[in-house]
């Protein structure tokens, strides 16, 4: 074929992958895929020109080219670097690269509250993969951090400026998927801060997304707020028929209570997408779309095994037949009790995916 | 085949006339008996008297205050993740304004309930809490007659608040 490309081979951690010029390296590991690939906290390959602020994907390139040999005299920004011919990138296999990451890791916790017992992103968060990952889960700094006062950017999105590490993916998903941006990155150095200004709601059809591609808890859904650890939610591939999105979701449920809606991500902890089109959903599915009778369920959605999510999620169950009713005539088991005549959580009447907001203390008292 | 060098084969000699008038093995056995009567005894009177655990016994657990009175527990969730039995259930709720001398986080644990029937007090709950929020104690549950006393809720979880009642506070943390 006349435009066919010549495709670079560019070795990563000893596996030499072919890939078309203009990739970057971060790309061709993702297409090796498995533990070559560096963690990236800011770049999303759905967002045109993000990358390179966070330094958590900073590989050594070892050989620059077949024409030019030199290594790369510093580790470089893979999600920003493009590949050459015969280049050849160490990642998990440099030891210089571990421990800049390593290092990396603990400058994005410098500022970061730890508070994952109460922050809703603890069990999807990337950055306490990354940490886990990275042994840095611990911290050594002393020093108190930096906080903010609380601002109310609207009433389905609740921003936690403390847990904020700065990747600006959220502005470049005002950017390119609403016609306005009113949020942004204000003030300079330490007291940059995710703000609207001034004090403006963000309440663009799209603007939800900026959910699900915030690395840690900094933007979190509201009408999820509190109500459950997504490790206890059960995670189900859904779709409806959206006019304004592509109405492919993942909804987390209780019970029958649908808890959350959020959009399916793939491997990468990104947006999935169908016909080369990112799948991002609109806020109509996201908050308002609350009732199990609003979608069609196609089944578990997959969770990786390393996942916390992944406990008691089996994706491939068969629920096994009631046989006491047949055996005995019909007649169902005798229950010795009901746990709901004593229990308080969990209750039938609390419909917790009917509020809004956060339970309050005065949800679960009993009328 | 012999499968220990303890057994004895049995004796089938006719019994001799000590033998056959009973009377000595009779006051054999009653010596034993008597013996018995000047040795320690195994039982103790139980209600009265108690047996003291060990300092690593596992028992009923407790929700933790701090000094403030505040509840410690956050509902992370990461007791009932660790929970082989699944007996730890809860629902988080949203600290209020005016309710910061209740919790001291943000979010708290509006219910927590304990099934003192699946819990196989292992510990791991105490192990995974990251706000020293839950622990285990030197007691164990009462019997019941009824399954219904086994559900225990906050009100039989929290120590006492040392605010309003800083005896029992302190008998709790063990200081008393």
């Amino acid at each position: 074929m006349a435009d066919e490309q010549q495709l670079f081979k560019v070795t990563i951690d000893n596996i030499t992958v072919e890939v078309a010029p203009g990739t970057t390296i971060l790309m061709a590991a993702r297409q090796i895929g498995g533990d070559v690939t560096p963690p990236a906290m800011c770049f999303y390959s759905k967002l045109q020109g993000s990358g390179g602020k966070c330094r958590t994907c900073l590989v050594e390139v070892s050989k620059g080219s077949e024409k030019d040999p030199r290594p790369m005299p510093k580790l470089v920004a893979s999600c920003r670097t493009t590949v050459m011919d015969g280049m050849e990138v160490k990642n998990i296999t440099s030891d210089r690269v571990l421990d800049a990451r390593a290092g990396v890791t603990e400058f994005l916790l410098l500022n970061h509250p730890l508070d994952c017992p109460i922050c809703d992103q603890a069990g999807e968060c990337h950055l306490q993969d990354l940490s886990y990952e990275h042994g840095k889960e611990g911290t050594r700094y002393e020093f108190s951090r930096r906080t903010f006062e609380k601002e109310n950017i609207g009433p389905y999105i609740q921003l936690h400026m403390t847990r904020c590490i700065l990747c600006y993916r959220c502005t470049y998903v005002a950017d390119q998927l609403t016609n306005t941006r009113v949020h942004g990155v204000l003030d300079r150095g330490d007291h940059a801060e995710i703000s609207t200004y001034i004090s403006k709601a963000i309440d663009n059809d799209f603007s939800g997304n900026m959910i699900d591609v915030c690395p840690v808890g900094a933007l979190t859904d509201k009408t999820f707020r509190f109500k459950n650890r997504v490790w206890f939610t059960k995670p189900v591939s859904a779709h409806r028929d959206c006019p304004t999105c592509c109405g492919k979701v993942t909804l987390w449920n209780r019970g029958d209570e649908v808890l959350r809606v959020t959009a399916r991500k793939d491997q990468w902890g990104e947006v999935e997408s169908y016909d080369g089109k990112p799948g991002w959903i609109c806020n109509t599915c996201r908050f308002d779309k609350k009732d199990l009778n609003d979608w069609v369920i196609e089944g578990p959605a997959h969770v990786s095994r390393h996942s916390v999510i992944s406990a008691n999620h089996y994706e491939k169950a068969i629920k096994p037949q009631e046989t006491v009713p047949e055996v005995m005539g019909g007649r169902k088991p005798k229950l010795l009790m009901d746990i709901h005549d004593v229990s308080d959580v969990n209750d039938p009447d609390v419909d917790l995916s009917k509020i809004n907001g956060p339970a309050t203390g005065a949800t679960f008292t009993k009328k | 085949m012999q499968l220990t060098s303890r057994a004895k084969p049995v004796d089938r000699k006719p019994m001799t006339w000590l033998e056959r008038i009973y009377l000595w093995n009779i006051f054999k056995g009653m010596m034993i008996t008597l013996s018995h009567l000047f040795k320690r005894k195994a039982t103790i009177k139980y209600p009265e008297e108690k047996r003291s655990f060990s300092k690593v016994f596992r028992g009923l657990h407790i929700l933790n205050r701090d000094e403030e009175g505040r509840e410690r527990c956050t509902a992370c969730g990461l007791c009932a993740v660790a929970c082989p039995a699944e007996a730890i259930t809860m629902e988080a709720a949203e600290r209020q304004p005016g309710e910061e001398n209740l919790y001291r986080e943000e979010k708290y644990a509006a219910k927590y309930e304990i099934n003192m029937l699946r819990c196989i007090f292992c510990g791991y709950c105490e192990e995974a809490c990251p706000k020293d929020a839950i622990y285990l104690s030197q007691t164990f549950a009462p019997a019941n007659y009824g399954r219904q006393g086994f559900i225990y809720k906050k009100t039989d979880l929290l120590i006492p608040d040392p605010k309003t009642d800083p005896e029992g506070y302190r008998k709790a943390k063990g200081e008393a």
